[in-house]
C-alpha cells in the first residue's frame, strides 16, 4: 500500500507541470504578494477601512501622469521611426554584417545604465558639454537642451532603442522574401509592397518593440532625474520620492500606472490581431 | 501559328562570376504552353525570373510584344507568377489573397466588381466557398490553387509557373497537371512552366526547352525532344536511352559493334563518328540464331515493372536496357533486331560518352543516373 502511494506521488512529480513549481512559488511570493500588499496600501485608510482618498490624492498629480505618458509616447515614436529602418536594413544585410551590427546595437546595453545616462549629461551640458563644444567649433548656434524634457526624451531613446530594434529585426529577418516578390508580381509599387506586406507582417515585432520601450519609459526615474534637472518630474520620480514617507500615496500611483500600462498593452495586442510574437499579458 | 510574344536575345546571367545562363535565345509564342526543363542548376528558374523581372540579365535583351523590357520592374509587367511553394500572404484570407492584385489596379475597381472577379476565379480553380479561410489553414493542393487564382485573376498575357507541383504528392500532382492544362486552354493565357520532371513536361507542353549548364540544349515539341534528341544529354534526361558509339558509313547507314544497320538519319560526313540512341522500348527480341538477329547478347538482370520487364543485356561488354513484355531468364542469350526507325543518330557533343550505358545498373538505376547528373551541377539556381 505504502509503496503504491509513494509511486503515485512520484508519478505526480514526474508530470512536466511539476517542473514549473519553483518559479510558480517565486511568482506567488515575489510578484503576486507584493502587488496585493501595494493594493492594500492603496485602498486602506490610515486607521483601517476602505478608501479611495489615496487615489484622489494621486489624481492631483495628473500633470505628472500626463508628462510621463507624453514623454514615453514621444520617445517610443522616435524609437520606432529610428529603429524600423535600422532593423529593416539590418535584416537584409549579409550574415556577417548582421552579426557585427546586432553586436554593436547590443553593446551599450552591457554598459551600466546610470553610466550611460551620466555620459549624456556631459554631452548635453550647457557650457562645456561635448555637443555645444562641437557646435561652437563648427560656428553653429548653441543648443540649450540640458535639463529639459528634450534631454529626457534623448536619454530614453538612447537607452531603450535596442529594445525596439531587436524584436523588429527578429521578425523582419524571418520575413519570407518571396512574399515581397509575389506582391511586386501582382502589381504593387515599392511603397505598396511595404504598406500591404512587409509592414503588416512585421506588426508583431512593432507591437513587442513598442511595448518594450513604452513601459520602461513610462516608469523610469533615473533618466528624468539626471537629464531633466529635476524640473520635469515623471511618475517614477514621484514614486521614488514619496513611497517611503507616504506609502498609500506611492502605492496608489504605482497601481494606477500599472493599470494604464496593462490597458495600453491590451489595446496594442488587440490592434495587432494577437499575431504571434506579441507580448501576452 | 500564333505570333511571338516574348523573346530572349543572347541573354547571359552571372552571379559572382559564376555563369548561370550562357547566351541563351528563346522565342515564346502567344497562347502556348512552354516548359523549361532541366536538372537543378541548369538555369531554368533564372530564365523565368528574367521574364518576371526579378533578375536582370548582365547582357542581352528581353522583349515583350516587341518592346524591350530589361529595365521594367515586375509590377509594371503584364506577367504574373505562381511561385515555388506558393508564397501566399499568410496575413490574409483566401479572398484577400486573390483580391490582392485587383485592389492595386488603376482605375480602381469597385468592391462589387472585385468580389465578382474573385468568386469567378475561385470557381475556376474549384475553391468555391473558401473565401474566408486562412491561407495557412489550407492543404498544399488548395494553397496551390489559391496561388494560381491570385495570378490568373489579373488576366496576364503570360503566367510563369516555377515548379508549381513540386511540393505535392504524386496523385495530386497528376490531377493538377490535367487541371493546369485545362485552365491554360480555357483562359488562352501563355504558360511558361519550369520543372525538372520530364514526364510532366512531356504531358503538358506544346513546346519543351531542355536546358543544362546554363545552355539551351534543345527546343521542340514533346515528340521532337523524345524521338529526335539533339545530343546525349537530352536523350538521357528525357526517358531512358541506350547510347552507343557508331560510325556513319553513309546517309541511312550506321555501323555499331562492327555491324552496319539501316537508319533514317543523314547529313553526316562519310565515316563520321556519331552517338547512336536506341530507346529501350524500340528493341525487338528475336530467337537466337535467326536471320533477323542483328546482335546477340546475354541477359544479366531482370526487373519486373508491372507493364513490362526491364532487362539488362550485355553486348560485347556494353550493357543495354531493354523493355519487353517477354520474360528472358538471367544468364540466357538473346538476339535483337533494330528497325531503321528505332535508331536515332546524333552528332558528337560534349556529353558524348557520359550517358546511356547501363553497366552500373541496379534496380534503382533512376537514382544512379540522377546522381551522375548532379556531378557537373554544382549550384542550385534558386
Amino acid at each position: 500500500m505504502r509503496a503504491a502511494r509513494r509511486g503515485s506521488i512520484a508519478a505526480k512529480l514526474a508530470k512536466p507541470q511539476a517542473l514549473a513549481a519553483p518559479y510558480v512559488l517565486w511568482l506567488a511570493v515575489f510578484v503576486a504578494a507584493p502587488i496585493l500588499i501595494i493594493a492594500v496600501f492603496a485602498f486602506v485608510r490610515n486607521g483601517g477601512g476602505f478608501t479611495l482618498s489615496h487615489f484622489a490624492e494621486a489624481a492631483r498629480s495628473w500633470k505628472v501622469f500626463g508628462r510621463s505618458f507624453w514623454l514615453a509616447f514621444v520617445a517610443t515614436a522616435i524609437c520606432l521611426l529610428l529603429g524600423y529602418p535600422l532593423a529593416y536594413v539590418l535584416s537584409r544585410e549579409s550574415a556577417n554584417v548582421q552579426r557585427v551590427m546586432s553586436m554593436l546595437i547590443m553593446l551599450p546595453m552591457w554598459m551600466n545604465f546610470l553610466l550611460r545616462t551620466y555620459a549624456w549629461m556631459s554631452i548635453l551640458e550647457e557650457n562645456n558639454g561635448l555637443l555645444n563644444r562641437l557646435l561652437g567649433f563648427l560656428r553653429l548656434p548653441q543648443l540649450h537642451i540640458a535639463n529639459s524634457p528634450t534631454a529626457v526624451v534623448i536619454g530614453m531613446v538612447y537607452n531603450f532603442l535596442p529594445f525596439m530594434v531587436l524584436p523588429l529585426y527578429s521578425v523582419l529577418v524571418k520575413l519570407d522574401k518571396r512574399l515581397v516578390e509575389a506582391a511586386q508580381d501582382l502589381g504593387a509599387t515599392p511603397v505598396q509592397v511595404f504598406r500591404r506586406v512587409t509592414f503588416r507582417l512585421s506588426l508583431p515585432g512593432v507591437i513587442s518593440g513598442v511595448t518594450m520601450v513604452f513601459v520602461p519609459a513610462v516608469s523610469t526615474f533615473a533618466i528624468s532625474k539626471l537629464l531633466g534637472g529635476g524640473k520635469s518630474d515623471l511618475l517614477g520620480d514621484l514614486i521614488e520620492r514619496n513611497f517611503l514617507s507616504n506609502k498609500p500615496f506611492g502605492s496608489a500611483i504605482s497601481l494606477l500606472m500599472m493599470v494604464i500600462c496593462m490597458v495600453f498593452i491590451g489595446l496594442m495586442n488587440k490592434f495587432g490581431d494577437g499575431g504571434e510574437g506579441t507580448l501576452a499579458i | 501559328m500564333e505570333k511571338e510574344l516574348i523573346r530572349l536575345e543572347n541573354c547571359t546571367m552571372a552571379f559572382d562570376d559564376e555563369v548561370v545562363l550562357d547566351n541563351i535565345s528563346l522565342s515564346i509564342r502567344d497562347k502556348e504552353f512552354l516548359t523549361l526543363l532541366g536538372p537543378s542548376g541548369c538555369g531554368k528558374t533564372t530564365t523565368l525570373r528574367i521574364i518576371g523581372g526579378f533578375t536582370k540579365p548582365v547582357s542581352g535583351g528581353v522583349f515583350f510584344d516587341g518592346v524591350r523590357i530589361n529595365d521594367m520592374p515586375p509590377h509594371k509587367r503584364n506577367v504574373n507568377t505562381v511561385f515555388q511553394k506558393y508564397a501566399l500572404f499568410t496575413h490574409l484570407n483566401v479572398f484577400e489573397n486573390v483580391a490582392f492584385g485587383l485592389r492595386l489596379q488603376k482605375p480602381k475597381l469597385s468592391k462589387a466588381e472585385i468580389a465578382r472577379l474573385v468568386d469567378e476565379m475561385l470557381e475556376v480553380v474549384s475553391l468555391r466557398g473558401f473565401n474566408n479561410r486562412d491561407a495557412s489553414s489550407l492543404s498544399g493542393g488548395q494553397q496551390q490553387r489559391v496561388a494560381i487564382a491570385r495570378a490568373l485573376v489579373l488576366k496576364p498575357r503570360v503566367l510563369l509557373l516555377d515548379e508549381p507541383l513540386g511540393a505535392l504528392d504524386l496523385r495530386l500532382r497528376k490531377d493538377m497537371q490535367n487541371e493546369l492544362k485545362r485552365i491554360q486552354q480555357q483562359t488562352e493565357i501563355t504558360f511558361v512552366y519550369v520543372t525538372h520532371d520530364q514526364e510532366e513536361a512531356l504531358a503538358m507542353s506544346d513546346t519543351v526547352v531542355v536546358m543544362d549548364g546554363g545552355i539551351i540544349q534543345q527546343i521542340g515539341s514533346p515528340e521532337d525532344v523524345y524521338n529526335e534528341p539533339k545530343n546525349a544529354f537530352v536523350a538521357d534526361f528525357i526517358g531512358e536511352s541506350n547510347i552507343v558509339d557508331g560510325i556513319m558509313r553513309s546517309d541511312g547507314e550506321v555501323e555499331i559493334f562492327g555491324r552496319r544497320m539501316k537508319c533514317l538519319d543523314g547529313g553526316f560526313g562519310k565515316d563520321e563518328p556519331a552517338d547512336v540512341v536506341i530507346r529501350p522500348e524500340d528493341i525487338d527480341i528475336v530467337p537466337l540464331g535467326s536471320d533477323a538477329a542483328m546482335l546477340t547478347g546475354q541477359v544479366t538482370n531482370v526487373t519486373f515493372k508491372g507493364v513490362h520487364y526491364d532487362i539488362i543485356v550485355d553486348f560485347k561488354g556494353f550493357k543495354w536496357l531493354i523493355q519487353t513484355t517477354d520474360l528472358s531468364p538471367v544468364g540466357g542469350k538473346i538476339g535483337i533486331k533494330l528497325d531503321p526507325d528505332s535508331i536515332h543518330i546524333m552528332k558528337k557533343s560534349r556529353y558524348s560518352g557520359m550517358f546511356g550505358d547501363y553497366s552500373s545498373y541496379s534496380a534503382e538505376y533512376d537514382d544512379i543516373s540522377d546522381a551522375s547528373l548532379g556531378e557537373d551541377d554544382v549550384e542550385d539556381d534558386e
